[in-house]
């Protein structure tokens, strides 16, 4: 990357550089967007927010993230501006408050240029089912960047922000940034205050940053992480200080032999090279088991879905959103979820009707939420023996546009290596390693116990020199 | 067990989504298909095994009851199609 990184621009404003250099090579950058990963550029509010850090290092403060640009996800609550989770029932929709992650990143110096693609309400994982049409993978057009946060992983790898943030329900960080060639980071549930993020899985979200190295990435968690009284599931657990030194040396990372399966043989070979890397590093690599982790799939779209059909129920054309013309109100409800829902929308609303449902909750949800606590035990056995667990992010390198459309739930699959770590609430991060023949990234995982955020950082950092 | 139409149209009616007769048919289609595979968790052995809802532990946070202006009624209105000056507009409901 020949753009400078977040915080080379945040010395350099804090020198005394003005904050509109890198804000308007952004601004520019979005604007000529040809990948459809940017929805809106907010140019003139942009430049106001950059004349305010200015204003403010003028004055004597120093800021950790000055005048950094940032591109946010469009499930990401901004005072005054769109937010639709590139929903049609949402377009319209102007945001009456601020994600608390968004305002602590101002508040750190950071300015907003643009809102990202997304899938609609970030169901999926190729940033297809979005009502703006897809976006597409920086490396080769013709394919897709991921999803659910395409936009966000796109708008970095392409160079047009140095940072951006995306939300992780199940792997739509982590996937993403595999498939662009970006750091993604899925801090450990509760981190980040997940106010004014548009819900989906309400016990499964996190706002997490993409950035082109760990050390840019772990300056956004850190300036958005922490306590929030505005989200009752946000953490008090203070973040650590930066590890400085050696992350990997005397290192225990961990193996799973049944992530080694149904890769492609690139992505099979990226995972050898890195566990070589580690190990010559000064790792020690230790085979552990997550024996409940084939059924995390399933228990994903149970709880999952569950969740955000209750949380969608919201959109019921009366407070907000797209309204349908009816003559009473049981057909405006239906006319207007059936008019402004798309279609994998409509597909998760139904399962998590279903599986909510009379009659069936014990057998799916319940079931779900026990096999929830199973994965969460494994983790917590795994981690006795290991610091950190390497693994694939996803299965492949980024696959054509179309490809996998009709077939929901080939798609869901895809999801296999992401999901568990938000069952178990863990965090965990995607670290571009490698490329396949035709040049397209792959990422791979490295998930950590709770609040290990910072250490996975430090490692991440020791695997990607800057 | 199969899901026939007559259950997605339930379940559609109880989601509030006036599906076409396409939609209810590809619905069908993939709902089967979906929960089909997830029927795989009935082979797991959940004896004895407490549901997870939070896996931070928490329960019953709670704050101090103190009213704040987070959300003026003129911007809480501000996105609906149809309202007062104080209230939503829907469609009488109640007959007399």
């Amino acid at each position: 990357m020949s753009r400078p990184t977040a915080l080379a621009i945040a010395a350099a404003v804090n020198a005394g550089s003005s904050a509109r250099v890198a804000v308007e090579a952004s601004l520019a950058a979005c604007e000529a967007d040809t990948l459809n990963a940017v929805i809106r550029v907010h140019r003139d509010r942009a430049l106001a927010a950059a004349d305010a850090v200015d204003a403010r290092i003028r004055a004597g403060e120093r800021l950790p993230l000055a005048g950094v640009p940032i591109a946010v996800k469009d499930n990401i609550c901004i005072t005054g501006l769109p937010a639709t989770a590139c929903s049609r029932i949402l377009k319209g929709y102007i945001a009456p408050y601020t994600a608390t992650a968004v305002a602590r990143l101002e508040a750190a110096g950071c300015v907003v240029v643009a809102q990202t693609n997304m899938d609609e309400f970030a169901f999926g994982s190729s940033n297809e089912t979005s009502c703006y049409g897809p976006a597409r993978n920086p490396v080769d057009p013709t394919r897709v960047p991921g999803g659910s946060s395409g936009g966000s992983a796109a708008v970095v790898a392409a160079g047009y922000v140095p940072v951006s943030l995306g939300s992780d329900t199940g792997g739509s960080i982590r996937q993403p940034a595999s498939l662009c060639g970006s750091v993604g980071l899925k801090p450990t549930y509760g981190r980040v205050s997940r106010y004014g993020l548009i819900a989906y899985g309400s016990s499964l979200d996190q706002i997490g940053p993409f950035a082109n190295n760990a050390a840019d990435a772990e300056a956004v968690l850190r300036a958005m992480a922490g306590a929030d009284p505005l989200d009752s599931t946000s953490a008090a657990q203070q973040m650590e200080p930066t590890r400085a030194g050696d992350a990997l040396r005397g290192a225990r990372i961990g193996w799973v032999e049944a992530h080694t399966e149904g890769l492609q043989a690139e992505v099979r070979a990226a995972l050898d090279a890195t566990k070589a890397r580690l190990q010559a590093a000064g790792a020690t690599l230790v085979p552990v088991t997550l024996p409940h982790e084939r059924f995390a799939v399933s228990a994903y779209y149970i709880i999952g879905t569950g969740e955000a059909s209750s949380n969608l129920s919201r959109m019921d054309g009366i407070r907000f959103g797209h309204r349908a013309e009816a003559a009473d109100l049981r057909q405006i409800y239906g006319k207007s979820r059936a008019e402004g829902f798309g279609a994998e929308a409509k597909r998760r609303i139904m399962l998590g009707t279903y599986v909510l449902s009379t009659g069936y909750y014990d057998a799916y949800y319940k079931k779900a939420q026990q096999v929830r606590r199973l994965i969460c035990q494994d983790y917590e056995q795994a981690f006795t023996t290991c610091d950190a667990i390497l693994g694939p992010v996803s299965p492949t390198t980024a696959f054509k546009l179309g490809e996998k459309l009709s077939d929901p739930l080939q798609m869901y699959l895809s999801d296999i290596f992401t999901i568990a770590t938000n069952l178990a609430g863990v965090p965990g991060i995607s670290i571009p390693v490698a490329q396949d023949a035709q040049g397209l990234p792959i990422g791979m995982q490295l998930q950590g116990p709770m609040f290990s955020d910072v250490r996975l950082l430090a490692m991440a950092r020791a695997l990607t020199p800057q | 067990m199969p899901i026939s139409e007559q259950h997605v149209r339930h379940l559609a009616h109880l989601a509030r989504l006036d599906l076409s007769d396409a939609e209810i048919a590809s619905h069908a289609h993939d709902l089967d298909a979906i929960v089909g595979y997830m029927e795989q968790l009935t082979t797991v052995d959940t004896t004895g095994i407490d549901p997870v809802a939070n896996v931070a532990g928490l329960i019953n946070v709670v704050r101090a009851d103190t009213p704040t202006a987070l959300l003026p009624t003129a911007v809480a209105l501000g996105n609906a199609t149809s309202h007062s000056d104080h209230a939503f507009l829907v469609p009488k409901v109640v007959e007399r």
